[in-house]
């Protein structure tokens, strides 16, 4: 048998970023094992509810364009991202909306059968597709869907129900396979790849209480780094500014509702100099509350964006309101109104989200306005990655080569300062042949990721740069994974196997799910919404705490069969690593941008930090080392991020209002 | 975040937990019971829910009897009814437990709250079964749309805005199995024979294919699988599944719409002698 018959690619995780890597390399003929915690159709990515993001028709001849799309990104993101990969993305993004619309998404329709567009937070033009409030579940359900038809025509092997505990990766620094253990039999056993590509989602359980699935632990990527892959941005992490408060998660109630007019309030008076002051008996039925007695927070600070200002933004407005004792009833808690709008147009526009509120709080967003409050949502921090940048890049960069903004560019002619097509290092980590595709990978987001826009980087990064996976399995068809020892294999088997016996008899009486509930407590107080570097430097005492008595657990099973206590247990140890790489890596950063906000470095600090922040694990003190690294910003100058606030004295232009009224 | 409400008080009641458990397929079950505290009152809070209490038992297993014992095995996700992984049979009824409200089911001190396994699925540990069963039955039905492959071909058909709203409604099936538990003809295989009846999740889907442009070439296909053994006529129409399911999906109106289908499909093959 030749190489090439014998390759194939590993994909971890089974979300949108995973599905999409997958159809990609299938249809190039390159055969995929698919791994996941969960069946595939049950990924955390089916939570998504509002949209995702790309330039269309409508709005392109009101001025907006695929520039915009990406201009308004790296603006979003305080300036942090690597430029070329979002240009890349906004000008692939009108072709992932057609894509999912042939693979036959239900996306909501005008009257004439077009996909219809919503407002979204960080934009002034419609230009987010939608399938009712539960776009990701539909189009998690249309690649599913695709990555069924290869299963069934035999070019993708599902093993579902099994758990990535570490990447193989031989003395040269090569990828060659994963070590996973099936969670029903607990069998551990190596898996031989030509590629790994990891698309396993974001760390939102390491804050505890987070908008996330359950699954969402960052313990995959941890298993990486804790194998010399380099973790950037960790201490990126975004808190969603409207979720409702649960006893075991924090249920978003999605920007849409804001997108399609949702208004932000708390029950306030006027003192006599004008100024807004907390309302005597703020807990009264919001219904009856005087027009003049409502104060819109985010409209009267920011009048051309609203509520769709970006959601660090109205996170931080709505955090300081109730910490300056407006919130509902003294608590902390804001309303978001939707009741001004048609129980027709809500059901149609927002129905599964007006769903999940009547049901996990049994009142009616129709009639009462909802109560929310902010709540960990998304990491733009992952898995460091490299790109190799297209030709136009370095010369518009150089100044060689102009970029008339002015004028009217052909998308397809436009300078070609996205992603080299024929590069097979787009999306890889610093390890050969291991990439991170979706929310794993630390690209596009920056310091604050656009609503709507992780849906499409997920995609994108499944089908742009899975052409660069197929590429490079291709180039190593000489020396496949197939003809590598075993005994590297072996050896991952064995220390996973030793990892878990550990597990299995220690027996100091501590709790694993005490450990993290009481990490997550402490995570959310010293590092979301306003940090400082005391309260950073004692959170850090205290994770050095949780990791002595984690070192003590007792496991309440110690069977080997179906032990989801073992897995949560070693998943654990694993969200303790990635804490201490956020905390590092925001302790380092004395400056404010985008989501991190530090009360003792209020300014942003392009000088000294307009830097990605590489944690690298540290094996002899178990902690990350941070460094910084320049950010290529050769296409947008950073400006001041204001958002036209009033207080800024800057005024947003009044781009497309066609964009912000209507429908 | 959320979570750190100071302002709001709550006070707590027990509610008695009473379980099915089992080691592992074929090894029998028992039940083991369990006092949870549970918070109510809150407001802003928010409830809790079966899962939640699922996760105390986690953090604390030890029955009332004070015997220690293993957390209880279960699936589930989203924790927001999206996902479907953590349908289980709570008081007799099949559901998903993480939408299942504390202070809906057990709002008073004492009350009592029964948690099985589906019993159409084979049970891998405790609340854990294996579906499957029902992702091989998608299968069956090629449930995909047969595109051209994923590079850029433009848009898809054009659609109404009420074709699109029936489609997105059967759309929202997520797998949950509750149409599946809930049906009479619907039986446990311990192994998927691939000729079991399909139910009615399978024969929605194949209506949501069947009604779109691209999607309806493979029509023929579906209706021969629709038409054969553990097709739609063995559905009984006894309509438990329609209100078994949680996402509303018109599934009396799929079982119909599908059964016309097959009608003509038969009288068509029958006259074309295919
Ligand atoms: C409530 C909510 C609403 C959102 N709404 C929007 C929106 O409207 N628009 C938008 O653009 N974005 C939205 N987002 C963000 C977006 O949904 C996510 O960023 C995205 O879905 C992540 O997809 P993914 O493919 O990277 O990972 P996921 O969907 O999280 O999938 C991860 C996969 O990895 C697997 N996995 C993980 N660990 C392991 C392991 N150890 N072993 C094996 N497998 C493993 C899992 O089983 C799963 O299959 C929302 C997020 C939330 C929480
Ligand atoms: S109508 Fe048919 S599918 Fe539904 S429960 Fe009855 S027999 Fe089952
Ligand atoms: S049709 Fe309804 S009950 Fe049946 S699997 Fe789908 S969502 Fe669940
Ligand atoms: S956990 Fe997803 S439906 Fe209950």
């Amino acid at each position: 048998m030749s190489g090439s018959d014998r390759q194939r690619v590993l994909v971890v995780g089974g979300g949108l970023a995973g599905l999409a890597a997958t159809i990609r390399i299938a249809e190039a003929g390159i055969p995929v094992d698919l791994f996941s915690l969960v069946p595939v159709k049950r990924s955390h990515s089916v939570c998504a509810q509002g949209g995702i993001n790309a330039c269309n028709e409508v709005a392109r001849q009101q001025g907006y364009s695929e520039y915009e799309h990406f201009d308004e990104t790296v603006y979003g993101g305080d300036f942090l991202q690597h430029q070329p990969p979002v240009y890349e993305m906004a000008h692939w993004a009108p072709k992932v909306i057609d894509l999912l619309d042939r693979m036959g998404v239900p996306f909501n329709r005008t009257a004439e059968g077009q996909r219809q567009l919503r407002l979204f937070g960080g934009s002034l033009y419609k230009r987010t597709h939608f399938a009712g409030a539960t776009t990701g579940q539909q189009l998690m359900y249309a690649l599913d869907e695709q990555v069924r038809r290869y299963e069934a025509e035999g070019r993708v092997n599902k093993y579902e129900f099994w758990e990535f505990l570490r990447p193989v990766i031989d003395e040269d620094g090569r990828t060659q396979g994963i070590i996973a253990q099936d969670m029903r039999t607990m069998q551990i056993r190596g898996f031989r790849g030509d590629a790994v590509v990891m698309a396993t989602g974001g760390c939102g359980l390491v804050f505890g209480k987070s908008t996330n699935s359950v699954m969402c632990t960052g313990a995959a990527a941890a298993r990486c780094y804790k194998l010399g892959v380099q973790y950037g941005n960790p201490e990126f992490v975004q808190v969603h500014p409207t979720a409702i408060p649960g006893a075991d998660k924090l249920r978003l109630m999605s920007e849409s509702a804001r997108g399609e007019g949702g208004r932000v309030w708390v029950p306030a008076k006027k003192n006599s100099s004008g100024q807004w002051e907390p309302h005597p008996n703020s807990g009264m039925d919001p219904r009856q509350v005087p027009q003049d007695e409502r104060w819109y927070i985010l409209e009267e600070k920011y009048p051309a964006y609203g509520n769709i200002v970006p959601r660090d933004i109205a996170t931080r407005e709505i955090f300081s309101a109730c910490m300056d004792g407006f919130g509902v009833g003294g608590g902390n808690m804001v309303y978001l109104d939707l009741t001004h709008k048609s129980p027709e147009f809500l059901e149609t526009r927002l129905g599964g989200i007006m769903e999940i509120y009547r049901k996990f709080v049994g009142e009616d967003p129709v009639e009462v306005p909802m109560k929310i409050f902010p709540g960990v949502h998304y990491s733009m921090g992952g898995l460091w990655t490299r790109y190799s940048a297209d030709a136009d890049y370095a010369r518009v960069k150089g100044g060689s080569m102009a970029f008339d903004l002015d004028r009217e560019w052909d998308p397809d002619e436009r300078p070609a300062c996205g992603l080299d097509p024929e590069a097979t290092d787009n999306m890889m980590t610093n390890v050969d042949g291991l990439y991170a595709f979706g929310e794993v990978n630390y690209q596009y987001h920056g310091a604050n990721r656009l609503g709507a826009n992780a849906l499409l980087s997920c995609i994108f990064d499944g089908l742009f740069c899975g052409q660069g996976v197929v590429k490079y399995v291709q180039g190593r068809s000489s020396s496949p994974a197939a003809e590598v020892s075993a005994a590297i294999f072996e050896r991952g088997e064995r220390d996973e196997e030793e990892i878990v016996r550990r597990l299995i008899d220690s027996s100091g009486g501590e709790n694993a799910y005490d450990i993290g509930r009481e990490l997550g407590e402490e995570m959310t107080a010293a590092s979301t919404v306003v940090k400082s570097g005391g309260r950073l430097e004692s959170a850090l005492v205290r994770l050095g705490e949780l990791r002595a008595r984690y070192d003590k657990l007792s496991l309440a099973d110690t069977g080997m069969w179906t032990n989801q206590n073992l897995s949560y247990s070693r998943a654990v140890g694993d969200m303790l690593l990635i804490a201490d790489a956020v905390l590092r890596g925001g302790l380092n950063r004395k400056e404010s941008r985008g989501s991190h906000y530090r009360e003792d470095f209020p300014t942003r600090d392009d000088a000294n930090y307009l830097k990605t922040t590489v944690a690298t694990y540290n094996t002899g003190t178990g902690q990350a080392d941070i460094s910084l690294e320049d950010v290529e910003i050769g296409l947008v100058e950073p400006r001041l991020r204001t958002y036209g606030a009033v207080e800024s004295g800057e005024k947003e232009e009044e781009k497309a209002t066609a964009g912000a009224s209507g429908a | 975040m959320a979570s750190s409400n100071g302002t709001v008080q709550a006070t707590t009641r027990t509610v008695r937990f009473r379980i099915e458990r089992s080691d592992g397929p074929g090894r029998g079950t028992r039940w083991e019971i369990f006092d949870v505290p549970v918070a109510s009152g809150g407001e802003g809070s928010g409830s809790a829910n079966v899962i939640s209490c699922l996760q105390w038992i986690a953090a604390h297993p030890v029955t009332v009897e004070g015997r220690e014992t293993t957390p209880i095995t279960f699936d589930c996700g989203c924790l927001e009814e999206v996902c479907g992984a953590c349908t289980m049979v709570i008081n007799g009824k099949v559901r998903q437990a993480c939408s299942c409200l504390i202070d809906d089911y057990a709002p008073n001190e004492g009350d009592e709250i029964t948690l099985e396994a589906m019993s159409k699925f084979p049970t891998v540990k405790d609340l854990f079964v294996d579906r499957t069963r029902l992702f091989n039955d998608l299968k069956r039905i090629k449930g995909w749309v047969p595109i051209d492959g994923s590079y850029n071909l433009g848009a898809g058909p054009r659609e109404t805005p009420d074709t699109q709203q029936v489609r997105y409604k059967l759309s929202e099936c997520m797998s949950c199995g509750c149409c599946l538990e809930a049906c009479p003809q619907y039986t446990l295989e311990v192994e998927p024979s691939g000729k079991g009846f399909v139910g009615a999740a399978v024969i929605s889907q194949a209506r949501y294919f069947n009604e779109h442009g691209t999607g309806s070439t493979l029509k023929k296909d579906r209706l021969d699988v629709m038409s054969g053994v553990g097709g739609v006529s063995d559905c009984g129409n006894a309509q438990n599944c329609a209100k078994a399911c949680p996402k509303e999906i018109p599934l009396t109106e799929s079982i119909a719409a599908i059964g016309r289908s097959t009608t003509f499909h038969r009288i068509k093959q029958f006259f074309s002698g295919k």
